[in-house]
């Protein structure tokens, strides 16, 4: 066994770190949330173009760098540390993370060479505003090739060149439902407000808008739990990296701030808060890495794997961040504070693929069916 | 025991309901005061809504008569604050009522106490707290803002920070260091101030939801008369006590979202598999927070109970903010939660109940900081309620100047 990252990927993460340190430090991301004109910080995603980082996971034929999901993991958990405000999640682990898994020769040949070089930035619809999308409920229909409806909140929606949209072709069930690509050139949308203006979301309105299959009709519920699930893992390393940076923030603040002539830190109740926000983090960081395991190998029980991944990471980066504010007292609850960035974050990363609740749900039906298989 | 009302609480309940009926709109679910006016509009608003109630003899029902208020009981207190929360009203704005009048009850000269307690009680006047500093939380005797005494005047020289309302205050109550050289406690001198007076400059912070309701306070030279003192020189630290004390008697307010709004909200909520309340994840947090909600509401009327007998609350007052501020929270992640996808939408025209969850997310952790921070009340209950050994100090017996800060 042998349950740590390669020493390659180890360098990977350490240049990773230190690039990102230097262009994504706490003030870009503050740029973004306060300048609402802003949906994210282009310069940054030019440089993680220049760098390669859309293509990690893309095979060298499309022009990728042909590495593994292990490796776009690494680079996840920076990215989440940084708070890196791109639309990173939305085009690398959805948008082409959908067209490796469904799309055809031709799509891929389209897409894959320009979301590589980042040239090209997709996104991925699902949503349908507030509540719990399911096959029957899904009100975004497709019919001779045409989507009418209405999607939000969609992650880097305002921004994205092209989107993989979740609709209705069918039954309303999960065999009624199929996906499709779509052009973002001419449809109708809106930026939207969310908890986390560090990254940009949208309200996309189809009217006839024209649309091409992505995978087989009626097998989108199908793929959207796949992608969903690799989505997961990622996921899961951009919320571990979020919840390692509160922490962290916590412990130097926790040494530094003095309350009755001694450091807080010294005080147990900060100690074990501190303590707690640790083993959270490391446990999550441990499901995380299985997780990264079991996508790479396509290990059977990749399902169980994901969802353990994200509810632990859901879990540990929106406590960190809570509680990091918390051990700041009054500093914390200001906006000149980096603290309420990482709380803004935890929230909506662990939103963005379904809330904390529905996958506790999804983890322990995916543990019955493995264990019913 | 009775948990009904006597004959004359029945009759004073029915007043209540029957004024408030007539001078204010009913709340229906998830309906809240500030979202429907604004910010801005509430100072205002508030004002003439005290004005309203003190005519009516229902601002400042346990304060003395002679002071404008209406001499009754904790008890009527409490029954017209739960009458007072099915109806839509503004909040009344700044520390005028919870915090100063109790202190000036105690150590303010009669001719203060005429004029500024029905001041406070019609607001009139607003007043602000200016007891917290940069190096001085928690630790609040570990305050540096200096007071020299000049002739009959004060100088006083220092940083506030964390002033709720600082820039809509008419007068704020001070905490001061006139004693460096004395023990960390025993070296303060309290004050009340015109917040009008030169040398004082009020900057605003902007918090985590991006609106900017408490300040920084710089006082330079500022002079006041020593006729504004309250309690003796040197014995600062007792009075702010007497102010803090109130601070965590709670008022039975509960902002919102609280239980009723997340039950109405799994009411309302389709969910993967019918309505959100049907979900056995939703009923065992909805049960959770029922009894705290519940407890909280029934462990005040005990206070009451043993207030109305004589008996003064003690500190076991801790768990009602110490509980109430917490659930908040939680209540307001987990309502987004529910929202699932969508949780995160701010539109107070499309998200359910006008976005009340995702505005009280950015919102809540102050209830946890603020007056008190949950670690400081559980400190309180371990050391003062349940009697455990007090933790070391290291800031005891020495000059306040010799001791270690920190950023
Ligand atoms: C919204 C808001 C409004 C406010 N309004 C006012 C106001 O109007 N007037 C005013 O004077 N003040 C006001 N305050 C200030 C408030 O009283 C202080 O923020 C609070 O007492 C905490 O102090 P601090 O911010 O310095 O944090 P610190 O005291 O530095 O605390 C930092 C962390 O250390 C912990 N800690 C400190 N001491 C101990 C200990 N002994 N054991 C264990 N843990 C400990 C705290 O719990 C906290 O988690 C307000 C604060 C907020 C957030």
């Amino acid at each position: 066994m042998n349950f740590d990252f390669s020493d390659d990927q180890r360098m990977l993460r350490d240049q990773a770190q230190k690039f990102l340190t230097d262009q994504s430090p706490p003030r870009v991301v503050r740029d973004v949330l306060e300048d609402s004109a802003k949906a994210y910080d282009e310069k940054l995603w030019g440089e993680m173009a220049a760098l390669g980082w859309m293509g990690t996971a893309i095979p060298e034929e499309y022009g990728g760098a042909g590495l593994c999901p292990e490796d776009l993991c690494v680079l996840a958990e920076e990215l989440g540390r940084s708070l890196a405000p791109t639309p990173f999640s939305s085009s690398v682990y959805l948008a082409t993370e959908a067209l490796l898994l469904a799309g055809s020769e031709d799509q891929k040949q389209k897409y894959l060479p320009d979301l590589a070089m980042g040239e090209t930035i997709g996104c991925f619809a699902l949503a349908e505003g507030v509540g719990v999308p399911t096959p029957k409920n899904i009100s975004v229909t497709a019919s001779n090739g045409a989507l009418s409806g209405v999607k939000e909140p969609v992650a880097d929606g305002d921004v994205a060149n092209f989107v993989v949209v979740l609709a209705r072709s069918g039954a309303a069930d999960e065999r009624g439902m199929s996906l499709y690509l779509v052009d973002l050139d001419g449809v109708d949308r809106e930026s939207v407000e969310t908890i986390d203006p560090t990254r940009s979301h949208a309200r996309l309105t189809f009217n006839g808008t024209s649309a091409e299959l992505l995978g087989a009709e009626g097998e989108g519920w199908d793929l959207v739990q796949k992608i969903i699930d690799r989505a997961a893992v990622y996921f899961a390393f951009e919320q571990v990296g979020g919840a390692q940076a509160s922490l962290d923030m916590a412990v130097d603040y926790a040494k530094n701030r003095f309350a009755f002539g001694r450091p807080i830190g010294s005080y147990q109740a900060i100690k074990h808060k501190l303590a707690d926000m640790y083993i959270a983090t490391e446990l999550a960081r441990s499901n995380a890495y299985y997780g990264a395991w079991a996508i790479t190998t396509g290990a059977p029980d990749v399902s169980v794997a994901a969802a353990a991944a994200r509810v632990a990471a859901s879990e540990a980066f929106n406590h960190a961040a809570r509680e990091n504010i918390q051990t700041h007292g009054g500093m914390g609850f200001t906006w000149e504070f980096d603290c309420h960035m990482y709380y803004r974050r935890a929230k909506i990363l662990s939103l963005n693929l379904g809330g904390e609740r529905r996958w506790k749900d999804r983890l322990i039906s995916q543990l019955e069916a493995r264990n019913a298989a | 025991m009775d948990f009904t009302d006597t004959p004359e609480d029945a009759e004073f309940r029915a007043e209540v309901r029957g004024w408030l009926t007539a001078n204010a709109e009913e709340k229906k679910p998830g309906a809240i005061y500030k979202a429907k006016y604004g910010e801005a509009a509430l100072i205002p608003l508030s004002q003439e809504w005290q004005t309203k109630k003190f005519k009516a003899g229902f601002s400042g029902i346990t304060t003395p008569l002679e002071y404008g208020g209406r001499g009754g009981t904790q008890i009527q207190q409490a029954i017209y604050d739960q009458e007072e929360v099915n109806f839509l009203v503004p909040r009344h704005i700044g520390s005028g009522i919870p915090l100063v009048i109790p202190t000036l009850l105690v150590y303010a000269k009669e001719e203060d106490k005429k004029q500024f307690i029905p001041e406070i009680l019609r607001s009139d006047k607003l007043w602000c707290q200016l007891f917290s500093e940069p190096s001085a939380g928690s630790d609040l005797g570990g305050i540096r803002t200096r007071s020299e005494r000049d002739g009959d005047d004060w100088v006083i020289n220092g940083q506030k920070i964390w002033t709720s309302n600082a820039q809509h205050a008419d007068l704020a109550i001070l905490v001061t260091r006139s004693d460096p050289d004395a023990e960390k406690h025993k070296g303060l001198t309290y004050f009340y101030v015109d917040m009008k007076s030169p040398g004082i400059e009020v900057r605003p912070i902007k918090q985590i939801s991006g609106m900017a309701n408490f300040n920084e306070v710089f006082l330079t030279d500022v002079r006041i008369p020593d006729s504004q003192r309250l309690g003796e020189e040197g014995e600062g630290w007792r009075v702010a006590i007497t102010t803090l004390m109130n601070e965590r008697v709670s008022s039975g307010a509960r902002p919102a979202p609280d239980f009723e709004d997340i039950f109405g909200l799994a009411r309302d909520l389709e969910i993967e598999d019918g309505p959100a309340i049907a979900n056995a994840a939703v009923r065992e947090k909805l049960a959770h927070w029922y009894i705290q909600a519940r407890g909280v509401d029934l462990t005040r009327m005990r206070t009451l109970t043993a207030m109305s007998r004589g008996q003064t609350p003690g500190p076991e007052n801790s768990i009602s903010k110490l509980v109430s501020a917490f659930k908040r929270q939680e209540i307001a992640l987990f309502g987004m939660d529910l929202m699932d996808m969508g949780g995160g939408l701010m539109s107070r025209e499309t998200t359910p109940m006008r976005a009340v969850f995702q505005e009280a997310a950015l919102e809540a952790p102050s209830g946890r900081i603020a007056a008190g921070t949950d670690e400081i009340l559980r400190n309180i209950i371990g050391e003062r309620v349940l009697g455990l050994p007090r933790e070391v100090r290291v800031d005891k017996d020495k000059p306040f100047r010799d001791l270690p800060t920190g950023v």
